[in-house]
């Protein structure tokens, strides 16, 4: 009897199949990597989380998104002012870091939530402009922001330190400097658990009625208003779907850092990920994963090239733009997934 | 005449015409002095028509003369400027396009418009979305409530998708299926929110003599299976005069005629603005 999956069904699995492979081999191979990839693997996992949520926004949504990396943000210092306030009552670090995650996610949906009222009830570019401005105001609330922890609770303040902070309080926050002396919780195996949920997260929603709904919308609104659809209501869940993401790969991200600071989540950090979509393909997760993982290394493995390794960085980019968009080459590719799909049938 | 004694029409209060057995219940649809102008254009005007609830109607005319803004109007992809629509009794003036929809209209769209990039049973079951309960986390946990009404779901698609012999295709991508499979699709997809009226926007358009024929049965057994009304714009006189049991033919937004198609053949002003037309061409 042969397995009835579908076409997309397959895929995903493959997907799956994967991120998994990836993680056991570098897991085996731990001891051979160098001290520098090491290191990446954390802030890989948080960008291929950065890719697949916006592949969420750009390729199943289908709006544009270029303030990212502002979710990121607020996931970041949300969810780790969350792990640093709790280090005391919760000592056990994967909780801690999982409780920082679900914060991070849950700050991150709810700015998600607010851009989202005004701007998805139009149509247009509208979520464009305004995600913009939303990855600029995000970095300069964060650059202004101070915020401690003594015994009274949680102290705010804005443009200057007037926490007053009582006896033995902490100041966790402090404006441009960020935050400092975080406790390095973050771990591969943790940026491997988040990838995976994160996938099975959109691959469910996407394989769902909210999936074929915000899919529909993509494609045509007003045949999708024609049939009852509630096309802001969805377009919100896919928008604070990949908001929340992003708030937990910010934490994730944060958390592998000793400082963190606003300025990292800036528009070219946006841009860098949308690069990640489109270069692995619009409504493609595993190109996503692919090219999350590739460009992230990439300057890491240009090394040897010194000052011109940003140089290379943009040539290596535009070649493999270039490629993958070339007739040829593309032709060249389809035959073979043509004869499997004809081997399939058979 | 024939056709008159086979679908008596007589006079309801707002002076139109709906088929003997659906007079004693409430019309699907009444509209009311219904009408839209863009800037100074009034594209539709003084629009009157009751359709029965079980009624087959066709909306006629020329080029240009209105038709589809009719259905725009209905479906509240325009919001009319003048003039009242009665759904099955209910003003649809603070409706949205979704919410008319949930009320009991599905269209189909004169330049297609299907969802291209997802299947064609996907196509059919977004459709159903409005009956479906499980929420957002029975989907990205599979609860049962998802299998349940996933599994209910792909097998009433199946079924709407058998009525054109289409179940085949259902896995097939509606962008890639050829030009008629892509309007029958759309009629499968408005059928899927379960109407009580359904209008069909040119459903025949480029359409090869056999798949018109067979389409015209298939409206006919639509109509049959699901009790619905049934409002429909065509070019294709051979398939109105067929098929309809009343008619309204419009001209430069405005009715020029009601009636059974044997009235319309040979109402004068038709002739001269329509049909007459069409012989010279
Ligand atoms: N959104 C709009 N803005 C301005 N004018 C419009 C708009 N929609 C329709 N019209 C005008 O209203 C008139 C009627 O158009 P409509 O599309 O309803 O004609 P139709 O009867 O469906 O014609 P056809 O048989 O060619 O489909 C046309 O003159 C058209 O230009
Ligand atoms: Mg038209």
């Amino acid at each position: 009897m042969k397995l009835k999956l579908n076409k997309t069904t397959r895929k995903n699995f493959a997907t799956y199949g994967v991120v998994i492979l990836a993680y056991v081999l570098l897991q085996v191979m731990k001891g051979s990597l160098s001290s520098s990839l090491k290191g990446m693997l954390v802030p890989i996992c948080a960008y291929v989380v950065m890719a697949i949520s916006l592949n969420l926004t750009v390729g199943i949504l289908g709006e544009l998104s270029l303030g990212h990396a502002g979710f990121m943000s607020v996931g970041a210092f949300t969810g780790v002012t969350a792990a640093i306030a709790l280090q005391n009552v919760i000592p056990a670090a994967p909780l801690r870091l999982a409780v920082g995650l679900a914060v991070g996610a849950a700050f991150a949906g709810i700015a998600g939530f607010l851009i989202g009222i005004p701007v998805l009830r139009l149509n247009g570019d509208y979520l464009a402009i305004v995600t913009l401005a939303f990855g600029e105001i995000i970095k300069s609330i964060f650059n202004n922001l101070y915020v401690g922890i003594d015994k009274n609770g949680m102290q705010f303040s804005l443009l200057s330190d007037k926490t007053n902070l009582a006896e033995g309080g902490k100041l966790i926050i402090e404006g441009p400097m960020g935050i400092g002396g975080i406790q390095k919780i973050s771990t591969f195996t943790a940026g491997f658990i988040l990838v995976m949920i994160t996938l099975i997260i959109v691959f469910n929603l996407v394989n769902s009625r909210a999936g074929r709904a915000i899919m529909a919308i993509r494609d045509n609104h007003i045949a999708a208003e024609s049939i009852g659809l509630h096309v802001t209501h969805y377009k919100m869940m896919a928008f604070v779907t990949s908001a929340a993401l992003a708030g937990a790969a910010g934490t994730l991200f944060a958390m592998n850092y000793s400082t963190i600071m606003a300025n990292k989540f800036d528009f070219n950090t946006s841009i860098l990920v949308l690069v990640f979509v489109v270069l692995g393909g619009q409504g493609n997760m595993l190109g996503s994963i692919v090219a999350a993982a590739a460009l992230t290394v990439l300057p890491e493995m240009l090394r040897t090239f010194a000052d011109y390794r940003m140089l290379v960085y943009a040539i290596v980019l535009i070649l493999v733009m270039l490629t993958t968009n070339n007739a040829t080459l593309r032709s060249w590719f389809s035959r073979f997934s043509l004869k499997n799909r004809e081997k399939e049938a058979a | 005449m024939a056709t008159r004694q086979k679908t008596k029409l007589v006079p309801i209060p707002s002076k139109s015409l709906v088929p003997e057995r659906d007079v004693d219940k409430r019309p699907i649809l009444e509209c009311i002095n219904l009408g839209i102008s863009f800037g100074g254009l009034k594209a539709v005007e003084g629009f009157d028509l009751t359709i029965g609830r079980t009624e087959i109607a066709g909306l006629i005319g020329p080029n240009g003369a209105g038709k589809t803004t009719v259905f725009n109007l209905l479906t509240k992809v325009y919001q009319p400027t003048m003039g009242t629509v009665l759904l099955d009794g209910m003003d649809t003036h603070d409706m949205t396009t979704a919410q008319v929809n949930r009320n009991g209209i599905a269209r189909t769209f004169q330049n297609i418009r299907l969802f291209q990039n997802l299947t064609v049973e996907e196509n059919v079951k977004v459709a159903m979305d409005a009956h479906m309960k499980y929420n957002m986390w029975s989907g990205i946990f599979r609860m049962p409530g998802y299998w349940k009404e996933e599994k209910i779901a792909h097998e009433r698609a199946l079924e709407l998708l058998s009525i054109f012999h289409m179940e085949d295709l259902a896995n097939a991508q509606a962008g890639s299926l050829p030009y008629g499979a892509q309007r029958r699709l759309e009629i499968v997809r408005a059928l899927a929110t379960n109407p009580s009226l359904l209008l069909l926007d040119e459903p025949a358009a480029g359409m090869n003599p056999s798949e018109t024929a067979e389409l015209m049965e298939n409206i006919r057994k639509i109509r049959d299976t699901f009790q619905i009304a049934i409002l429909l714009i065509e070019h294709d006189m051979n398939l109105v005069m067929n098929i309809c049991e009343g008619i309204a033919v419009l001209n430069f937004g405005r009715i020029i005629a009601k009636g059974t198609p044997d009235d319309i053949q040979a109402n004068p002003a038709v002739i001269e603005a329509y049909l007459g037309k069409k012989k010279e061409a």
